[in-house]
């Protein structure tokens, strides 16, 4: 895409982009290009020195257990929090699609929500001591304990996380199942279709390109912004089991100081990210030739 | 705490929007040498967030004596192409003749941005904010980092704050007081402003 119509001049562009470059080199870039030569060296313990390792760091972070471990928590974290807001969101979307506005304000004000406020919220409903949903589960016999049980630990950040997402991807799929003509629906149900079939055969495949969009941008939502929910409620534990990588880095990086181990971990995850921004632009061409 | 997070939110959204105007502005209406290296620099800032390379740019900031400052909150988040590219779309789907019309009457291209082209993106300007303003209200792991004094705490993080360490009991009226006051700004923002805030997500994410 480009402009017929232009202004002529050379430096009143390079003047106004600039801002925005110097913004970008300074805190983006070089930040970036730090990162990256910084995972070659080990730093001795006082910061004097470094030793040069090369890839050192990566063969270490791929042979330790803990990152591993890591990698699968993060998967296993995503793909739920991604499930569970989407199927949530698209089943009330679904049902609200013509109900009054009030529904959707009571739906969207979550995301206004920040992840650390959510994480703090859901801890308070479920704290071991004083939390009414772990009260009731009391009386129910359940004795609920995040701090000691892992898998609990998981499934409470999971709920906190895609608590505060759905209200972000019922708008989206609300605005795609709107773009559905009624008619085709209409001339369904008058077929004999029922509901599910008429899911399957036609709405399910009108609304992929906006599930497939949601679909990218949760698993980067999960990958990085739930680092509040998992700080305030867990901090990664009980023994590692929600340490996320994007925590990783964290906790290696400023708790841990090692900051070799920690650079190559943004390595990777800035590798990740990359990857997953191509297959959305990918996406996003061939949505442009429908 | 409350101030703090209110100057952050606002110097993101309005920093953010300020320096991608000019720059869609630059990358839209102008050929200059470097124009396409330009575009691919700042694209290549999309979907990569401020988690990600959390050490290297805390020793930036560190290096430039901005820790506890509002600079050194505000200024590493703005460093993305959201705004960029939401504004670049929109200046594409401005008709040409406008433009023409502009430079046939003589006016120097900042006129014709002033006049012409700003008044025309208010609305997506608008909600733009909404959403900038949520983004930076809801910062937490960066304030977390690079403010040590309390007195430059953002309330978001703050609540983390209170949380006792050890064995000690948790303080909840307190705790839950401060996270009601910390969702209290962008929830009504987002509740008063919902049509922009909803025109402001599918438009800037898509």
């Amino acid at each position: 895409m480009e402009k017929r119509v232009t202004f002529k001049g050379i430096w009143l562009p390079l003047l106004l982009v600039l801002p925005q470059i110097v913004i970008t080199a300074v805190f983006f870039f070089y930040p970036a290009g730090q990162a990256i030569w910084q995972s070659l060296f080990i730093p001795d313990p006082f910061g004097l020195s470094m030793q040069y390792v090369g890839l050192g760091n990566f063969e270490y972070l791929l042979s330790n257990s803990y990152y591993r471990a890591s990698f699968v928590t993060t998967a296993v974290f995503s793909i739920l929090v991604t499930l569970v807001s989407m199927g949530v969101a698209l089943y009330l979307a679904d049902r609200l699609i013509k109900g009054p506005g009030v529904y959707r304000t009571l739906l969207i004000w979550p995301y206004a929500v920040a992840p650390a406020v959510a994480g703090v919220l859901w801890l308070f409903m479920f704290n071991t001591r004083v939390g009414v949903v772990t009260w009731y589960l009391g009386l129910l016999g359940y004795d609920w304990n995040h701090v000691l049980n892992g898998e609990e630990a998981m499934g409470l950040v999971v709920v906190a996380s895609a608590w505060g997402r759905i209200s972000y991807n019922f708008l989206f799929f609300l605005a795609g199942l709107q773009a559905i003509p009624r008619t085709v629906i209409e001339a369904a149900a008058i077929d004999g279709a029922h509901f599910w079939t008429r899911f399957r055969t036609i709405v399910f495949p009108l609304l992929s390109p906006t599930t497939f969009f949601l679909l990218v941008v949760n698993i980067v939502y999960a990958f990085f912004e739930t680092f509040g929910v998992i700080h305030t409620i867990t901090s990664g534990g009980p023994q590692q089991s929600t340490t996320i990588l994007v925590y990783k880095v964290y906790s290696d990086g400023f708790v841990g100081q090692d900051l070799g181990s920690s650079a190559a971990q943004s390595v990777i995850l800035l590798v990740l990210v990359g990857v997953l921004t191509i297959i959305q632009f990918k996406f996003i061409e061939r949505r442009v030739h429908y | 705490m409350m101030l703090n997070s209110l100057i952050m939110a606002m110097g993101i959204a309005i920093g953010k929007i300020i320096i991608s105007l000019l720059s869609a502005f630059a990358i839209v209406y102008f050929r200059f040498p470097g124009r396409r290296l330009f575009f691919w620099l700042i694209f290549l800032t999309l979907m990569l967030p401020v988690e990600v390379r959390i050490v290297p740019t805390y020793e930036v900031i560190a290096g430039f004596g901005m820790l506890n400052s509002y600079s050194g909150l505000i200024f590493p988040l703005i460093a993305s192409a959201t705004a960029t590219f939401l504004f670049r779309q929109f200046f594409m789907t401005v008709p040409d003749e406008l433009a023409e019309a502009a430079r046939v009457d003589g006016a120097s291209p900042m006129r014709f941005f002033f006049d012409i082209l700003l008044p025309m993106s208010r609305t997506n300007i608008a909600a733009l904010f909404v959403i900038l303003f949520i983004y930076g209200w809801n910062q937490y792991l960066w304030p977390l980092l690079i403010t040590t004094d309390p007195s430059m705490n953002t309330i978001v993080m703050g609540i983390k704050q209170m949380f006792p360490s050890g064995d000690d009991v948790a303080d909840w009226p307190v705790i839950m007081a401060t996270s009601i006051l910390a969702m209290i700004p962008p929830v009504v923002v987002v509740i008063s402003m919902q049509k922009l805030f909803i025109r402001g997500l599918v438009d800037s994410e898509k």
